[in-house]
């Protein structure tokens, strides 16, 4: 890629989706927003993975019909790929139980649901 | 239930999509890709079908237990493969060099063999089947519930 | 009163995420030291032509058994959270 500018562009804008992200979870009422906003953590950090692997002018680390120059390093695109799974997987359970809070006390607001009733 | 276009149509494609999903899935080893990405493919697939027939005529022919069994079978046989090795590390690969899937490639860049990899084309293969049978018993269980029933037993 | 303690610890939160941000290696140059030996080593150990495949089910194949148990897990109790109940 071309060069890029003096100070680290991409760590600035994980910081600024986790920053988000956080805002999100801490002000809000509504349940499905707060699930959104877990989302919006989950790629901000998967961003972060793939950031701190990257070569400068580096090309994918496959050796199938591949042009001769540097390879990007193989084992953070590894983790990501564990973490986007499990995310999916937190987040169907997730919205699985607003569902069912829904489904008991009528409305899915997270003051309702506070007292533990039968 | 959509209308009858959507129906035909949605008839033919599935059979790309599943075969283009499998292609993923079997040359993992070769080209960017692998179990988990071919089985994810898979599954939207069957989100398709889902949309365009119904979930109701869908939960006629594809129950939840028979997608619980195809999910358990394909654990089974990746933990089965990981305990193949056990006599010198746990999840060591004891196919290269033998004649199943054994041959190693020459070093630096070459067209690819499918005959390489050892043990990890058995295990693209069981973890894509689990993948997609896990997908879709999620998209199906959430699509019945939000269409006004619920699932008895 | 809550929300301006809200603002305060999210300000501070942010202003660390920065410093971090701007403190780290320079984009582009990281240091790898294990990633050279599997880049050299991946087609005379494992015989795959994936280096990104290799390492996810041959030099870390435990982290790909924890991940299959956690989506056997959040499948399970999706499963779980809708059925009806038997009224006998």
């Amino acid at each position: 890629m071309t060069q890029g500018a003096p100070f680290n562009v991409p760590f600035l804008a994980v910081a600024m989706l986790i920053g988000i992200a956080f805002y999100i979870i801490l002000s809000q009422r509504n349940l499905i927003k707060l699930v959104m906003g877990l989302g919006i953590l989950a790629s901000g950090v998967n961003l972060f993975l793939i950031t701190l692997g990257y070569r400068e002018g580096g090309v994918a680390p496959i050796y199938t019909n591949v042009p001769i120059e540097k390879m990007v390093l193989p084992v953070p695109q590894a983790l990501t790929l564990t973490s986007i799974v499990i995310a999916v997987a937190t987040l169907a359970l997730m919205l699985s139980m607003v569902v069912h809070i829904y489904r008991h006390t009528g409305s899915v607001d997270a003051e309702k649901s506070r007292t533990m009733k039968g | 239930m959509m209308s009858k276009i959507v129906r035909t149509i949605s008839n033919i494609l599935i059979l790309f999509i599943f075969i283009y999903g499998l292609y993923i899935i079997m040359h993992g080893h070769l080209t960017p890709g692998g179990g988990f990405q071919g089985g994810a493919v898979v599954a939207s697939g069957v989100a398709l079908l889902i949309v365009a027939f119904g979930s109701q005529s869908i939960h006629k022919s594809l129950r939840e237990h028979h997608l619980s069994i195809l999910e358990s079978s394909g654990a089974l046989v990746f933990i089965g493969l990981a305990f193949g090795g056990i006599a010198t590390v746990f999840f060591y690969n004891f196919l290269v060099g033998s004649s199943i899937f054994g041959r190693i490639p020459p070093t630096g860049p070459n067209p690819g063999d499918i005959w390489t990899g050892g043990v990890i084309p058995f295990m693209n293969l069981a973890v894509g089947l689990k993948v997609l049978a896990g997908l879709s018993a999620i998209l199906l269980v959430m699509a019945l519930a939000s269409s006004m029933t619920e699932m008895d037993e | 009163m809550r929300k301006i303690a809200l603002a305060i610890s999210l300000s501070v939160f942010i202003a660390f995420l920065i410093a971090a941000a701007l403190l780290l290696h320079p984009f582009g140059y990281p240091p790898s030291q294990m990633d050279d030996y599997i880049i050299e080593n991946t087609q005379s150990e494992t015989g795959a032509n994936n280096a990104v495949t290799a390492v996810v089910f041959d030099y870390r194949g435990f982290d790909t058994l924890g991940e299959v148990t956690i989506l056997f897990a959040a499948v399970t109790g999706v499963i779980m959270l809708f059925r009806k109940k038997k009224k006998e």
